[in-house]
């Protein structure tokens, strides 16, 4: 990665250039879980994918941003809504679609599903399905950073409704006393589940807001401008690196579905969604790389290059068996086992 | 050998695990400078210092959440849970995530932790301070479940609980912390699974776990001076893994069981063996199997009733011998 990071005087923050590779490389990462997600509704429409999903199509800036300034030993925790994290940490996209698909290939061989990838190999910490439960399990594993003076970081990724469960504030205060490498990401999309976040929140920026509360900054940012989220992910991750503590970061955003597969999202007032569609995360950063001087015929290239990605993996996960039997009796205990008497 | 306190002993269990693997991390409330409000930790945080002895603020998911961060990075985390009643607070970090997090992630993530916690009653705290709750941890597959009754089990247990690849929730009985006893000297390690058999009748075998150990002991003693009942005491020391192979055969010897237990009435852990034992070993039994359990009602506080509630030598002797008549 060709990022530069200068420091204008000691204890400022890092002024951060961000250079070709590292655009090309937020391009592709946004593309990639944009069709991914796509692909993982229509499989859903085909019916082979089960039970539930909650994509996050329009926040992939986000995941991007993150997993690109992110080193390869650092730690995502992200939430059910987590399949874009995962794989901006570069798990296997086949080892995604077969998870959702129930096959034998899948991250978690079938045990798991949508709610919970894991791919501890590229430092993905687990997808977390109860509302608030992975903050403070990230805060532990930087807690575990800072005992043995890694210098990883634990970055932890949640929605705006989490800010109003007790655990976002135990975490956060516990991370605050113990000045823990963790780095909060509330992708606040406007929604909690099915209800707008401000008709049940008591400030404006769910999160940011309340930072003061546990000395932090405030800091709310464009989460859909890849650019951005980079920049301030690469800025608070190296403060958190050199002992700096945590960082709670608020990023503004708009998911294009609803919370989950069974959810059109009718709720939304006309013309909202429009509005946020003409803010889409990889419409902006397209316009920038022409912008910035990328040629039409590279971009092209670059799409094609990622659709074609898809569709391997679809294909290879579609091929995968279902798991056999025998691994229902596997993994409840550590030697492999399930007995729990003699 | 050492004469050890109940409470001395989960101490010495620490620090021996402690010294071993520096790893090992303890935290929790009031654990620190404070030495535990039990004093069950006294002595850690002068030995070890605060990198490693870490006093947290009341804030029950983020221990347990912090914990289970840490065990999934390489720590060996003790986490202290004051107590036992309170673990419904982070209830959702101990069945829904530290118990299912293996199982659901295909074996990628280890949860190496102990949640050490006070349970139990007879120190007249009332019903949100005096529960025996080992029962809700029993009821979810994935996290083991360890009782000690006596300090030289507290010290084994612990360290073998500290070891475990898996996490382990440790009930520490509260009112047993003053109780002495003789605690092997230098690293002592127990195995997880196994009952003991403590005394060996031959007319009834009664099943007992924690304090009620204790009062099943005294409760045979009693049988056999002044009813000539000759019973086998069997504490169980673990809940899961479960050494029904002890147990089953202890009841097959004698035909009879009774099993004690501190937990209200409904789905106690003796349920699960009087239910394991008429599966497994019915035809052995001589006469329906007995439940000695608390009712099912919230703890009062007052010293009589409290103590009417909690089976008690007395009652273990009554329900025991009017049955075995």
């Amino acid at each position: 990665m060709d990022t530069s990071v200068k420091r204008k005087k000691a204890g400022s923050p890092p002024e951060i250039d961000i250079g070709r590779e590292t655009r090309m490389e937020l391009y592709r990462q946004q593309l990639e879980l944009r069709y991914c997600e796509k692909r993982a509704y229509d499989l859903f429409l085909q019916n082979l994918i089960k039970g539930t999903s909650h994509l996050s199509l329009g926040q992939e800036a986000i995941a991007a941003g993150f997993g690109v300034a992110m080193r390869p030993d650092d730690w995502t925790f992200c939430t059910y809504r987590g399949h874009a994290h995962t794989l901006a940490r570069g798990a296997s996209m086949a080892g995604v679609l077969g998870e959702l698909m129930g096959r034998e290939c899948g991250l978690l061989g079938g045990k798991g599903g949508s709610m919970h990838l894991t791919d501890v190999s590229k430092g993905a910490m687990g997808s977390y399905a109860i509302i608030g439960a992975h903050l403070p399990v990230a805060a532990g594993a930087a807690w575990s950073a800072q005992y043995r003076g890694t210098e990883q970081v634990a970055v932890c990724f949640f929605g705006d409704g989490t800010t109003n469960i007790g655990a976002f504030h135990e975490a956060l205060n516990f991370a605050a006393i113990w000045k823990l490498p963790v780095i909060f990401v509330c992708e606040n999309n406007l929604y909690m589940e099915y209800t707008p976040i401000h008709t049940v929140t008591a400030v404006e920026h769910p999160a940011a807001d309340r930072a003061s509360a546990y000395g932090l900054e405030k800091i709310v940012i464009d989460g859909n401008d890849a650019d951005e989220v980079y920049k301030t992910a690469v800025k608070f991750m190296d403060r958190a690196r050199k002992g700096g503590g945590p960082a709670l970061i608020e990023a503004m955003t708009y998911r294009h579905s609803g919370h989950s597969r069974a959810d059109p999202g009718q709720y939304r007032p006309k013309g909202e969604l429009e509005k946020w569609l003409e803010q889409d995360p990889l419409k902006r950063y397209r316009s920038r790389l022409l912008e910035v001087g990328f040629n039409e015929a590279t971009l092209k290239d670059m799409e094609a290059e990622a659709m074609r990605k898809v569709d391997e993996a679809t294909e290879t996960a579609k091929a995968s068996p279902v798991p056999g039997l025998d691994a229902i009796d596997r993994d409840v205990w550590a030697d492999g086992s399930t007995a729990w008497r003699n | 050998m050492a004469e050890l306190t109940y409470r001395d002993a989960v101490a010495a269990g620490i620090a021996q695990e402690m010294e071993r693997d520096e790893n090992v991390v303890f935290l929790g409330e009031d654990i620190g400078a404070a030495g535990g409000v039990f004093k069950a930790t006294v002595g850690l945080f002068e030995k070890f210092g605060p990198r490693r002895v870490r006093d947290t603020p009341i804030s029950e998911q983020a221990i347990l959440g912090a914990a289970m961060g840490a065990a999934m990075t390489g720590l060996k985390p003790i986490a202290e849970i004051m107590f036992s009643d309170f673990l419904a607070v982070c209830w959702d970090i101990v069945a829904n995530e530290i118990a299912k997090t293996r199982y659901m992630t295909n074996g990628q993530i280890a949860l190496p932790l102990v949640i050490r916690t006070a349970n139990g009653a007879g120190s007249r705290f009332g019903a949100q301070h005096s529960q025996a709750v080992e029962n809700w941890a029993m009821a979810i597959p994935g996290i083991k479940v360890v009782a000690p009754a006596f300090p030289a089990d507290v010290k084994g247990l612990l360290a073998a609980a500290v070891r475990d690849p898996d996490p382990v929730l440790f009930f520490e009985q509260k009112s047993l912390y003053p109780m002495k006893g003789e605690v092997p000297d230098g690293e002592h390690v127990d195995e997880l699974g196994k009952a003991k058999v403590l005394r060996e009748g031959k007319d009834c075998t009664i099943v007992a776990l924690a304090s009620m150990v204790h009062k099943s002991l005294d409760a045979a003693a009693i049988l056999e001076k002044e009813h000539g009942i000759s019973a086998t005491v069997v504490d169980v020391r673990s809940l899961v893994p479960l050494d029904t192979q002890t147990i089953l055969t202890e009841i097959g010897k004698t035909g009879r069981l009774f099993t004690v237990e501190e937990n209200p009435r409904l789905c106690g852990w003796g349920a699960e063996i009087v239910s394991i034992a008429a599966e497994e070993c019915f035809w052995t039994l001589d006469a329906p199997m007995v439940r000695i359990t608390t009712p099912h009602i919230p703890l009062p506080s007052a010293d009589k009733l409290e103590d009417a509630t909690i089976p008690s030598v007395e009652r273990i002797v009554k329900e025991v011998s009017q049955k075995m008549d």
